[in-house]
């Protein structure tokens, strides 16, 4: 095939169904996990005066990121796909990352004391 | 036609090339139209994260502003019922990953068994909510509804959960806010509930096209693609069941 464009070709990679049983089962491991641990009082991180962390949403969030991370690179490839890909991925966590953030930076701004 | 055009624009100075007939006109090779419209589902997956990022953003506020109700509310709901629908859609997500496969390989007979596979799981998960749902109509929890704070003014009267939790008695101020955690229980699972119905609606389609056998010559594209929204309402869920259910419930 002729042409001016001598890019690298980018030719879809077949993941091995091997793999695919492998993130199934560490998918439902985690579920197992997240349900067992919040049935315990994983206690708390006292910061500083008023600002206080909860570790049970922390660790439930943790692994639900942990399995969004394996159906994102695995199930829908983008562990295989091009720097285009990966990088339209990154652009949806950031803005999402800013939505998260400045509507928090709008609230905790307004009323000192009690947010 | 094409060909003049081409060869005016000084495109190719030999004759139109080769290409499979899927290969529309406007791509250089079948690998870049693959590339292209991967990158164009990605872009609607981030239209959809922006969607269901304004309902999660709203439950971040109310929940923290209202921690206490957010907490009874959640003991409503069923763990059982909750754990057994991840699992559905988990391994929903693996079958139409195998669906993925099974059209790369030009497999027809896998390829039909897997979109069925995930058509019954995603039925599956549906049939479940519709259980869950039931139940919250039945005892007064669906705002707008009839509904009723009986259950968080006084705990003791609800015997099932107050077993389990035995949850202290909300303040009339604060039990009002159970409302605001059914409405958002409502609106992130109904929303996500309309992406699977589209999305089973899709899959019956791309059953009776895989049948035809529009998928094993090559041309799995649209698979692939349907694929990556299939495991986007799954992440979705993966986020929505620690949200809702685990709350607290030591």
């Amino acid at each position: 095939m002729s042409g001016p464009h001598a890019e690298a070709e980018h030719e879809p990679h077949v993941v091995s169904p091997v793999v695919y049983l492998a993130i199934l089962g560490c998918l439902l491991a985690a579920t197992a996990l997240t349900v067992w641990a919040s049935y315990i009082d994983l206690g708390e991180w006292h910061i500083a005066p008023g600002l206080t962390l909860f570790w049970n949403p922390v660790v439930a969030l943790a692994i639900a990121s942990t399995k969004m991370t394996l159906v994102v690179l695995f199930f829908m490839h983008v562990k295989y796909s091009t720097r285009l890909t990966k990088l339209t991925v990154g652009a949806g966590l950031f803005t999402f990352l800013v939505l998260v953030g400045m509507t928090l930076a709008d609230y905790f701004t307004r009323a000192w004391g009690r947010w | 036609m094409s060909d003049t055009t081409a060869i005016a624009n000084g495109a190719v100075d030999d004759a139109h090339h080769e290409h499979p007939p899927y290969q529309r006109h406007h791509f250089e090779t079948v690998a870049q139209q693959f590339d292209a419209t991967n990158f164009a589902m990605w872009l609607f997956l981030l239209t959809e994260v922006m969607f269901f990022g304004g309902l999660f953003m709203a439950y971040l506020i109310m929940r923290n502003w209202y921690y206490p109700a957010f907490v009874e509310g959640s003991h409503q709901l069923s763990i059982f019922w909750g754990t057994a629908n991840t699992g559905v859609l988990i391994v929903s997500s693996f079958t139409m990953a195998m669906a993925v496969w099974s059209a790369q390989m030009r497999r027809k007979g896998a390829l039909l068994g897997f979109i069925l596979l995930t058509i019954i799981l995603g039925t599956a998960f549906l049939g479940i909510k519709a259980i869950e749902w039931h139940e919250k109509w039945e005892k007064h929890h669906v705002p707008g509804f009839h509904w009723s704070e009986a259950s968080f003014l006084n705990p003791q009267s609800d015997t099932e959960v107050y077993s389990e939790y035995h949850d202290k008695p909300l303040a009339p101020d604060m039990a009002a806010k159970t409302q605001q955690y059914f409405f958002l229980y409502f609106a992130m699972t109904g929303m996500h509930a309309l992406h699977m119905v589209i999305g089973v609606g899709i899959l019956v389609f791309l059953f009776f096209r895989a049948r035809a056998g529009a998928y094993t010559t090559g041309h799995y594209t649209f698979v692939e693609n349907f694929g990556l929204y299939w495991h986007f309402v799954d992440i979705i869920w993966i986020f929505l069941f620690p949200l809702l259910y685990l709350i607290s419930r030591y």
